[in-house]
């Protein structure tokens, strides 16, 4: 698929916070330099030089399998040392603070810090104490930059362009960094997103977002080209905001009958881990439109480049 | 001989009494002996020739940590800031620890406040254990040890039937039965207000209607009980229409606002600077502005810094996990001026009402005027002297000030309480 190659843009955060703040131009650099870094995956030795020497800590405060081993590999395939940290913290008042804990990290020489957190803007306020670069692996329901990343990129390797486009996402918006970062991306980048779900899990001031939001699915699913589903996320419900499972799904679910209604060609999609039965049905999940593994994969060449160039603007501003 | 301190030439606002004009004020013995054109010597005279010269500025709400977390403030750190910041008189909130809810509390509060010889230093009592909104605390033995008032600040008192009990149980005594208005059940979890920049920072929201709901309920008891009701910092354009209805119907209802909630919107929290993490919290540019309207047509009847000081260690903490508070007792007099005498909401004498017979009136306290008689507190400003505000220097032991480094106008230069100066540029 041909496409304008964004040229000799030069590249200037050696943070990655959020796409809210990124344009179209920088998010679509990040996507043009994935697309050169997927060809090490498929090489026998998969490595490349570019990171060698350089340390990437994996700093994680929550439960991450896929985002963590993502990072690593990632990491790894551009030749980093990286370091796990991994530590579940309930309250963060008790005993070392998050800035000591990375001041201490920081005295041991690294170079990149890949931080998830269960408090939104904790990226921000590393990246304002420490010199190291920063990259937000999910900061409490604020942004997922990379898992942004990776579904745009996923979209533009399927549809070639956003002009037009039409995406729904699915289920607990008002809890979800996925979503914030998806919609950033997505809309920046020129497609129209829907969210769809119970008024309840649809955060507040959503008339100020660049979305347009519906209750039903029924009457979305005809219309969209891509559909990505999000997690019930239990772990974050506060109180009920849907009477039962039973309920959810039978308003929101994505099951095998209502994706007869969809366009032939629609993308299924969803960040992982799914519950199956719950938002989607085992069917959809596996079937012929989905492309949820297709995503985990350019999960890896989208944070090899942001890695690398985070890398590379933290040299230039030396 | 007697002990005379005849204050000269300044502009005397005295609002109780209707006073705007230049002339002098002479305290005897630590009581205000006389304000007019007093030709006489004195001995120990001040010249206060550009001037302004009030009673003693009162902040009805500030925190000063004492007992419990004396590494944040202590109630002699905290009048050393009030008076070199114009207080004649501070208020206490009771949610120490272990909380003000005995008269001994009380009395404890006092005794170090009268050692640190800084300001009167009064305090509230709790409205219930420990704050927990089940049992009534002792506000018979704490009225007589002399509490002005009773509040759960820091939280409100959820359930409407103790509410209304304490409401009952407190016209014994006629003191003010004061509310952070705060119904739990909107937003329990919220770090900030609930609205478009809660929604983009991915931070949990308090809801206008957790202020609104439980204020609204509380004039309804207020109507049963017609017991004397103050709602603390309010914040949203909701509650100034509440409180314009109760005021309507002339029932016994006051309410104060904050220098932060006149300056500063939601807005602020964009970078997640933990400074500006307050609750009630930052509201929008709509609020603000009613809130000044508020303050115009006269619905507002206090001014309070909400002092609330905690460590840079714990503000440095995450938004979700840092404490809430703003410390700006240091800085309110300029602060109010910025918010309301520059853009010309309201004049001099109104702002001065506000901090003096206005709040005194409330707490029922004995103070706020120069009428002849009255204990020798005076404040002394100079209106037109800008600065920049500097934290670093601030008397307070915290320095969780969201203004550090703004440019303010009017400094006060001397502080006199009961005749006696207690702070000077």
């Amino acid at each position: 698929m041909l496409r304008k190659k964004s040229k000799q843009f030069n590249w200037q955060h050696k943070h990655l916070l959020g796409l809210r703040d990124l344009s179209a131009e920088e998010i679509t650099f990040i996507l043009d330099t994935a697309e050169g870094f997927e060809e090490i995956s498929t090489r026998s030795v998969k490595k490349a030089p570019p990171l060698r020497g350089k340390v990437v800590v994996n700093l994680f405060f929550e439960d991450s399998t896929r985002t963590r081993n993502s990072f690593t590999l990632a990491a790894n395939r551009l030749s980093a040392d990286v370091i796990e940290f991994t530590q579940k913290t309930s309250s963060v008042s008790k005993g070392e603070t998050l800035l000591d804990t990375a001041k201490n990290l920081e005295a041991m020489g690294i170079d990149i810090v890949v931080i998830r957190h269960n408090a939104a803007g904790v990226p921000k306020l590393l990246s304002r104490s420490i010199n190291a670069c920063v990259v937000n692996a999910g900061d409490g329901y604020c942004e997922h930059p990379t898992q942004g990343l990776l579904d745009v990129y996923t979209i533009r390797k399927f549809k070639g362009s956003f002009d037009g486009l039409k995406i729904a996402i699915v289920g607990d918006i008002a809890h979800s960094r996925v979503a914030r970062s998806d919609m950033w991306a997505m809309t920046k980048l020129g497609a129209e997103v829907i969210f769809v779900a119970p008024p309840t899990l649809i955060p507040g001031n959503v008339d100020k977002l660049p979305v347009k939001v519906s209750y039903s699915l029924d009457e979305v699913i005809e219309k969209v080209d891509v559909i990505n589903m999000l997690r019930i996320q239990f772990e974050r419900l506060g109180g009920n905001p849907f009477p039962s499972v039973r309920e959810y799904s039978h308003y929101f679910g994505l099951t095998v009958e209502r994706m007869k209604k969809a366009k032939p060609d629609i993308l299924v999609m969803h960040p992982g881990p799914i519950n199956r039965g719950l938002e989607m049905e085992s069917e959809v999940a596996d079937g012929k439109n989905s492309v949820i593994l297709e995503q985990v994969k350019n999960g890896l060449a989208v944070r090899m480049a942001v890695l690398f160039l985070v890398n590379q603007a933290a040299a230039q501003q030396q | 001989m007697a002990n005379e301190l005849l204050i000269k030439n300044g502009r005397v606002i005295d609002p109780a009494n209707g006073v705007d004009k230049k002339c002098d004020v002479l305290i005897v013995d630590g009581f205000v002996a006389e304000v007019g054109r007093i030709d006489k010597q004195a001995k120990d005279i001040i010249d206060a020739t550009g001037k302004i010269v009030t009673p003693g500025l009162i902040d009805m709400h500030v925190h000063f940590r004492e007992p419990g977390d004396e590494e944040e403030e202590t109630i002699a750190s905290g009048s050393a800031a009030a008076v070199a910041a114009g207080f004649t008189s501070v208020v206490c909130m009771p949610n120490t620890k272990p909380p003000i809810q005995s008269e001994t509390d009380v009395e404890y509060i006092h005794r170090k406040g009268r050692q640190a010889r800084k300001t009167h230093v009064y305090t509230m009592g709790c409205i219930t254990k420990d704050s927990e909104g089940i049992e009534l605390a002792e506000m018979g033995f704490m009225a007589e040890a002399g509490a002005v008032g009773f509040t759960d600040d820091g939280g409100g008192v959820q359930d409407p039937a103790v509410m209304l009990r304490a409401m009952k149980y407190v016209t014994m005594f006629d003191k003010v039965i004061a509310q952070h208005c705060q119904d739990d059940s909107y937003g329990k979890d919220g770090v900030m207000n609930a609205g478009y920049n809660s929604t983009v920072l991915g931070l949990p929201g308090i809801d206008i209607l957790a202020e609104e709901a439980m204020l609204w309920r509380d004039i309804q008891l207020v109507k049963k009980t017609l017991v004397r009701y103050h709602a603390q910092h309010i914040s949203t354009a909701g509650s100034v229409e509440l409180i314009r209805q109760a005021k309507k119907m002339s029932l016994p209802v006051t309410c104060e606002v904050t220098p932060h909630h006149l300056l500063l919107t939601d807005d602020c929290c964009a970078d997640y600077d933990t400074n500006f993490k307050v609750n009630p919290p930052l509201r929008t540019a709509s609020d603000v502005e009613a809130l000044k309207e508020a303050i115009k047509e006269g619905l507002v009847d206090a001014l309070v810094s909400d002092h609330a000081p905690h460590l840079k260690s714990e503000k440095e903490l995450e938004f979700l996990a840092a404490p809430f508070g703003i410390a700006s007792l240091e800085c309110a007099l300029s602060l109010y001026v910025k918010a309301l005498i520059e853009p010309k909401v309201i004049d001099w004498p109104q702002l001065i009402s506000l901090m003096t017979n206005r709040p005194a009136q409330i707490i029922k306290i004995d103070k706020g005027t120069l009428s002849k008689g009255k204990q020798g507190d005076v404040t002394i400003i100079n209106p037109d002297f800008e600065y920049t505000i500097d934290t670093s220097v601030f008397r307070s032991k915290s320095c969780n000030c969201p203004y550090d480094g703004w440019k303010v106008k009017a400094r006060v230069e001397k502080t006199i309480v009961g005749g006696e100066v207690r702070f000077e540029i």
